[in-house]
């Protein structure tokens, strides 16, 4: 499972990292995050707005911080559960 | 690259510390104008101004559905929508800069094109909620009024010539969706988000009412006279409003939104005075820089005082309001009115810094060209301004 957080580096998008990080932790599940900041790589995703997350080449969540029962319900739809 | 910016910094407060003769009168002067200055903005601003104008912002970037403005700058959209939508957005998209960046990047790349993409860039910074309110306030309403016009209107410029120069460019572009960030339910009505916002802003002009100027009469010394009581009664209507409209969980998120930009900002915005009290000190009292060089530099309203401010402006780095506490420095050191337009309006969208990332955005030729058009823009805009005060 690709997990991506793209965000340029302002206070949300870290925030949104660390979310997503300890949802991956506490649902045990194998993937591979990977943080995206350069702005012309994000931009080529078409999100208009950061913090965004990406599962599996698919946008979950656009300009805002997502809470972590959020990301863990992604990551579970996703692994197929 | 940050931690070699560190160790200039450190190298640099150092150095200064060291070499500067600090009991020098000069600078001893100087050092008690940054405080005194600081001291007017805490006295006189920060509560009545800066705290309901980051109220208002914070709401703004809560409440305001951003999806709803952002679906204008999709490549499908009709064009006049997408300039005027992108020359007033800023308003309501933008407050922290780095938000417009981001956003820049994914509607030049896949949205409507270099015309409103680059109008929404300018807009973003120009068209801060928080520095025209502080502009009106600290610089007259007149410059505030002025800025907020020439912003909107370069911006759809600014727009429309980088879309016509570099038309052929923009056939091939990638295509393809954008996500629009995610829309929250709301138990609102349009009509009743409006009145909420209003009776914010409300409160911000009645608690700034300045005091008229001796002996006037009319409209202005009489609501002057009652403000309070406007203020008070409009807190009331507001409790009311927030009482019945809106949930808990609203108001958290309103007032962390609110407590974020505080954070951001306003160390910024200390910071800035204390640099435009050090180097140019309240109007009527003049600090490190002689008042003799910025009046030789950019006082009256010729041609050349006009382009020097603007081209300072562009290069300058300006944090989120730092420019209104140092135009009020340049302003009482001699400044003419219509650089001090050209400097409001070519700073705080443009810096060296900004053109970096812009360069590396859309390529050095569009960052040039729309440097240039807004410095010319500007020195244009601040020209006629001072005519028209003369």
């Amino acid at each position: 499972m690709e997990v991506k957080v793209l965000g340029p580096g302002c206070a949300k998008c870290k925030k949104t990292e660390e979310v997503v990080k300890e949802a991956l932790t506490e649902s045990g599940l194998e993937a591979d995050l990977e943080k995206v900041t350069d702005l012309l790589q994000i931009a080529s995703y078409g999100v208009l707005g950061t913090p965004a997350v990406i599962i599996d080449g698919q946008v979950k969540s656009v300009g805002k911080v997502p809470s972590k029962e959020e990301v863990k319900a992604w990551l579970d739809t996703h692994n197929g559960r | 690259m940050k931690e070699l910016y560190k160790l200039i910094l450190i190298a640099a407060l150092f150095a200064a510390a060291y070499v500067l003769p600090w009991d020098n009168e000069l600078i001893r002067r100087s050092g008690l104008e940054a405080f005194l200055m600081l001291q007017e903005y805490a006295r006189q601003h920060v509560l009545t101004c800066l705290v309901p104008a980051f109220f208002i912002a914070g709401a703004i970037s809560v409440f305001v559905s951003q999806a709803a403005v952002l679906k204008y700058f999709g490549a499908q959209a009709r064009k006049i929508l997408s300039y005027s939508v992108a020359s007033v957005s800023g308003a309501v998209l933008a407050v922290c800069s780095c938000t417009v960046l981001p956003l820049f990047a994914g509607i030049y790349s896949r949205g409507a094109g270099i015309g409103p993409a680059t109008a929404f860039l300018y807009s973003g910074p120009a068209i801060n909620v928080l520095a025209i309110v502080l502009t009106a306030r600290i610089l007259g309403w007149r410059l505030g009024l002025a800025r907020a016009l020439g912003a909107v209107l370069f911006a759809i410029l600014t727009g429309l010539l980088m879309a016509f120069i570099f038309r052929r460019d923009d056939a091939g572009r990638a295509a393809g969706p954008i996500y629009l960030p995610d829309e929250a339910e709301k138990g609102r009505s349009l009509l009743q988000e409006s009145l909420y916002l209003l009776v914010l802003v409300l409160i911000l002009v009645f608690a700034a009412w300045a005091r008229p100027a001796q002996g006037s009469t009319g409209l202005w010394p009489a609501l002057f006279a009652i403000k309070w009581y406007l203020t008070g009664g409009l807190l009331l209507v507001l409790g009311l409003m927030l009482r019945a409209w809106f949930k808990r969980e609203e108001l958290s998120d309103w007032v962390q939104a609110t407590w974020g930009f505080m954070k951001q900002i306003l160390p910024l915005l200390a910071a800035g005075v204390l640099a435009a009290g050090f180097l140019l000190g309240r109007p009527g009292h003049p600090a490190l820089i002689p008042e003799s060089w910025i009046q030789a530099a950019v006082g009256g309203n010729s041609l050349g005082a006009n382009l020097f401010a603007a081209v300072a402006g562009a290069l300058m780095y300006f944090a989120t309001l730092t420019e209104v506490p140092i135009l009020q420095g340049l302003l009482g050191a001699g400044m003419g009115q219509g650089p001090a337009l050209a400097l409001l309006l070519a700073g705080p969208a443009l810096s060296l810094p900004n053109m970096l990332v812009i360069g590396g955005i859309m390529g050095w030729r569009k960052t040039a060209a729309f440097s240039a058009i807004i410095v010319v823009l500007s020195t244009a805009a601040g020209l006629i301004y001072g005519r028209l005060g003369t």
